[in-house]
């Protein structure tokens, strides 16, 4: 039988319920296993094994003596570290908040504290989500664990690297323009991002708020619903969220996709698409196909300004967002007491890693009068024209599928001089952000031992039609079951 | 320069004078704040203890709107007859100021598919007798930033205190074409305005710091300059006066004016350049990501509508009819709602609004003037002064005497009871009493009894000497009365 740490979420949940095992035990399997592999992988800033424990025996002792059984009772999860956590420093993986301890915690982990869930760490990321390696963390840098040469993916890599690691059972994420389903891609999980406004913001430390949401990074599809059922929903407290119905993800999982319409715009395979990706994809089509689905292949042409689109907004949103770290309420202060306030606040923002810097200073270059016209407008015109496209291929289609990133891992440091380079790889990806679309990254196959990720996007508020041929797929397939050789 | 003339010239209404304002209204009235759930009475309590995550900008928190502010804002928009927009937005004015938790305010914006919750609208004022319309560009909704405090002086401070408590209290931002000709203009502009928002009860002017305002001037044909940092309504005067000579007199030198933002310091009164257009704020306005659009309906707009109370216009015309009092006097009153409600709330105790307006104007408003202090700084309650009027009518004291007890009344907060009593106002009817005095006086002014013997018109010269030496308390009746009799003795005595 598998340890207990390579099980997923929904089985534990019946394990813990039938009390085949206790959540202290679980946690204890978990730290086990991260003794064993965390020095290689790298995926934690910060590791709560006290914490944990001591919040697993408390609710071992609530499952006995009370009809609680939350849908995450006992299970432990890992979050991203531009996540707040109430005293438990967050520090967006950069020196600038290396010190920030928040008061509060955001409302995603309200909602997983209710639900039982055991918050075990924070994880590595890139430099306030600005990447797609999670080679610009201040702290370390995560490697793959299907090839430690390799880099997880970012932003959230030290959260997919934790899932793929079995260092933890679940994970959360954030993904501002693929942030989730790249490193879900790189590291052969499952990650999905919802439709704009479905998950509460808050507590979320902000990189581009129009574009971002937090979501799951799991082992597989399953496990994204039952998730989603405690994420999912209204918050007060972000008045971006959207007023859905509650919906149990994992009720509609089984329901048949027979007679379902793919499109496959023709943008999504283009000349940087790796041949060993593009033949995974098809691949996964072929398959799709067998299980009664139709598809085209379609042309949405404005995915081509997508990558620019994208990196004005969210350079713009950026540049203004990261505007309140100087030093004067928290985060990183020079040691030095005199002299004029802003240049001691010009001193404390020098602890912005170069990525970070590069993007406020594009996007207020963006914003500036007499640019704002030309660049940031124009972005949203864009915007607007895109989600037009997508919207026009929705009528005809229920999917519009392509591969999650144009190719497998990079190794470390391969893309960390030519930023460019690094931002054009995003280009499968953002659109579903520039768009607010929802978007499930799957794992559809290798090469060379490297994942090989497919990409789902539906239309606005279909999570469960992406979840459902997600999940067909993976019942009909075992790439999401395989390990990555690591050992321990 | 210089000679009163030449001052007073410069000051006077001019069409070459361009006036322009932006009034920042706290709405005090607003229990909590613009974007978050911390409480607005702020002012006098312990620095930052009048905070949260979400007014201290803290990474991940994010605004809610305090839709009663909406209904603040669009109350003021409909009583300054502005258009309210089917669809307003928050922009992000961005600008580093370590009183700014986020380094970027949240506001509004007439620019780059901005709309603000109010645009155009006016007040009208009288001066000099006659009616006269400004007219506004917008209103807008914006969040206070925090304060900074300096340990004495802000050149010898070691170091600056940041206070957050008031950042992310509502502020309306009211700015006005540049229709004002004169600084008296501008003065009798913010003191309807101010009317008009505190009868609204959307915000309490009196509350220090509560309305501020910033002012662009220019002479016809030069540069315009804006003066920040005005903390009140006759600073708002003053600021603008001295502005006027200053750039009246580079005018006359053949001096350009530089366009600029000065600082108004009101200690020296003067104004200081702070800086040139060249170094002006780029604001980077984009629209506010954290927030979605606002629609108002006109269902919303006609609730809001129907909520409305008197304004001073109204109220204005009510008291002419109703209390029969002078135009120009219903005008003063209702310059202000504290004053407008004092005189009513002593109408519903005295049923007699020409003495109480009378009072009012002659005398109440002349101490407050003179304390500078608004009627309700002061501690005389309409009780008080209802009391006051009646001790008159029955007697009490005389006419002459109750101007000085209200004057001791608002000076020194006591009631009229306490002051009569001490000060020995009270009226002297004992004939007896009365006649000591005239028989004193009789022997002071032999010269004014012979005068009065031959003309009794000289009696009232020995009356007034009586009324003097009793400070007003003798009654005038009986006192003119025993000096007549007097004199008709003499005249006897002499035939």
């Amino acid at each position: 039988m598998a340890s207990f740490y390579e099980l997923t979420a929904y089985e534990l949940h019946s394990m813990l319920q039938n009390g085949d095992i206790t959540a202290e035990e679980l946690i204890y399997s978990l730290f086990d296993r991260i003794q064993k592999t965390e020095t290689k992988i790298k995926a934690y800033i910060t590791l709560l094994k006290e914490n944990a424990i001591n919040q697993a025996r408390l609710l071992d002792k609530k499952l006995r003596n009370s009809n609680f059984f939350g849908i995450l009772a006992g299970i432990p999860i890992a979050i991203k570290d531009n996540i707040c956590t109430k005293n438990i420093r967050t520090t967006c993986s950069s020196k600038m908040l290396d010190n920030y301890v928040p008061p509060y915690n955001a409302t995603v982990i309200e909602r997983i504290l209710a639900e039982g869930g055991i918050i075990i760490g924070k994880t590595n990321m890139d430099e306030f989500a600005m990447g797609t390696t999670t080679e610009s963390s201040y702290y370390q840098i995560t490697h793959n664990p299907w090839s430690l040469e390799h880099v997880p993916g970012g932003s959230s890599g030290g959260s997919a690297a934790a899932v793929a690691a079995d260092e933890t059972i679940l994970a959360l994420g954030s993904d501002t323009g693929g942030s989730i389903r790249c490193p879900a891609s790189f590291c052969n999980i499952t990650g999905i991002k919802v439709s704009y406004g479905s998950i509460s913001r808050y507590g979320l430390i902000s990189y581009a708020c129009s574009l971002e949401q937090i979501g799951p990074l799991t082992k597989d599809v399953r496990d994204c619903a039952l998730l989603l059922n405690v994420l999912v929903g209204r918050d007060p407290y972000d008045s971006t969220t959207l007023n859905r119905p509650k919906i149990d993800f994992l009720a509609t999982l089984d329901e048949d996709i027979k007679g379902l319409r793919i499109g496959i715009p023709k943008e999504f395979m283009g000349t940087g698409t790796a041949e060993a990706v593009s033949k995974a994809v098809w691949n996964a089509v072929h398959l799709l196909e067998s299980f009664g689905v139709t598809y085209d292949e379609i042309s949405i042409p404005l995915i081509d300004y997508a990558v620019p689109c994208y990196y004005i907004i969210a350079m713009s949103e950026a540049s203004s967002n990261l505007a309140r770290y100087d030093g004067i309420r928290y985060g990183y202060r020079v040691e030095k007491d005199e002299g004029e306030w802003n240049e001691i606040f010009a001193e404390d923002r020098l602890a912005f890693g170069p990525e970070v810097r590069r993007r406020i200073m594009l996007g207020t270059y963006a914003l500036s009068a007499g640019y704002y016209d030309m660049y940031y407008l124009k972005a949203l015109k864009v915007r607007t024209l895109l989600r037009n496209q997508f919207e026009a291929q929705f009528k005809s289609y229920d999917i519009i599928l392509g591969p999650t990133m144009p190719t497998t891992p990079f190794k470390i440091g391969e893309m960390i001089s030519d930023p460019l380079a690094m931002y054009r790889t995003d280009i499968d990806t953002v659109a579903a952000n520039v768009t607010g679309l929802p978007a499930i990254s799957i794992p559809c196959g290798f090469s060379d031992g490297l994942p090989i990720g497919l990409q789902l996007i539906g239309n606005s508020l279909q999570e469960e039609l992406l979840l459902r041929v997600a999940y067909k797929f993976q019942q009909e397939t075992d790439y999401h079951k395989k390990k990555p050789p690591i050992g321990g | 320069m210089g000679t009163a003339v030449e001052k007073d010239n410069m000051f006077s209404d001019s069409d070459e004078v361009l006036i322009g304002l932006e009034i920042h209204v706290q709405l005090t009235k607003l229990k909590t704040k613009l974007f978050c759930g911390c409480a607005t009475d702020y002012r006098g309590k312990e620095p930052n203890t009048y905070v949260c995550p979400i007014c201290l900008g803290l990474p991940g928190t994010l605004p809610v709107v305090n839709k009663k502010a909406i209904d603040f804002a669009i109350m003021v928009g409909l009583a300054l007859e502005c258009e309210i927009p089917s669809k307003t937005f928050f922009y992000r004015k961005n600008y580093y100021y370590p009183d700014m938790p986020k380094n970027y305010q949240i506001s509004q914006y007439n620019k780059a598919g901005g709309v603000p919750i109010g645009l155009g609208g006016h007040v009208t004022i009288e001066i000099n007798k006659q009616k006269k319309t400004i007219n506004l560009t917008r209103i807008q909704l914006e969040e206070d930033p925090g304060r900074l405090t300096y340990l004495g002086s802000i050149t010898s401070s070691d170091y600056t205190l940041v206070d957050y408590n008031r950042a992310g209290i509502t502020l309306l931002e009211i700015v006005t074409e540049p229709d004002l000709r004169s600084p008296r203009e501008a003065r009798l502009f913010l003191q309807k305005l101010r009317s008009i928002i505190e009868h609204l009860g959307v915000a309490d002017g009196s509350l220090e710091g509560s309305m501020r305002c910033d002012a662009n001037i220019s002479i016809r044909g030069g540069n315009r300059v804006e003066v920040k940092n005005i903390s009140s309504f006759k600073a708002v005067q003053k600021a603008l006066q001295f502005e006027l000579i200053r750039q009246r007199r580079q005018k006359a030198d053949g001096v350009k004016t530089v366009m600029e933002t000065r600082h108004w310091d009101d200690e020296k009164g003067i104004t200081i350049s702070l800086r040139t257009k060249e170094e002006e704020h780029d604001y980077r306005y984009f629209p506010e990501p954290d927030l979605v659009p606002i629609e108002i309906t006109p269902d919303w707009i006609e609730k809001i509508r129907n909520q409305m109370p008197e304004l001073p216009d109204a109220r204005r015309e009510r008291f002419i009819r109703d209390y029969q009092i002078p135009p120009y006097d219903a005008g003063v009153l209702t310059s202000s709602k504290a004053l407008a409600d004092f005189f009513e709330n002593c109408i519903k105790l005295y049923n007699h609004p020409k003495i109480i307006s009378n009072w009012i104007m002659s005398d109440l408003l002349r101490h407050l003037n003179d304390l500078n202090i608004e009627i309700n700084e002061s501690t005389v309650t309409p009780e008080q002064f209802v009391n006051m009027l009646k001790y008159i009518d029955t007697g009490t004291i005389s006419r002459r005497s109750a101007k000085k007890v209200l004057w001791d009344m608002i000076r020194e907060g006591k009631p009229p009871e306490q002051i009569i009593q001490e000060d020995g106002h009270q009226r002297i009817g004992d004939e007896n009493v009365i006649r000591q005095f005239v028989d004193e006086i009789f022997k002071e002014y032999p010269q004014a009894v012979q005068d009065a013997i031959k003309d009794d018109k000289a009696i009232n010269f020995l009356s007034g000497q009586v009324m003097r030496k009793t400070r007003g308390t003798a009654d005038p009746k009986i006192t003119y009365q025993l000096i007549k009799e007097k004199i008709d003795l003499l005249r006897k005595k002499a035939n």
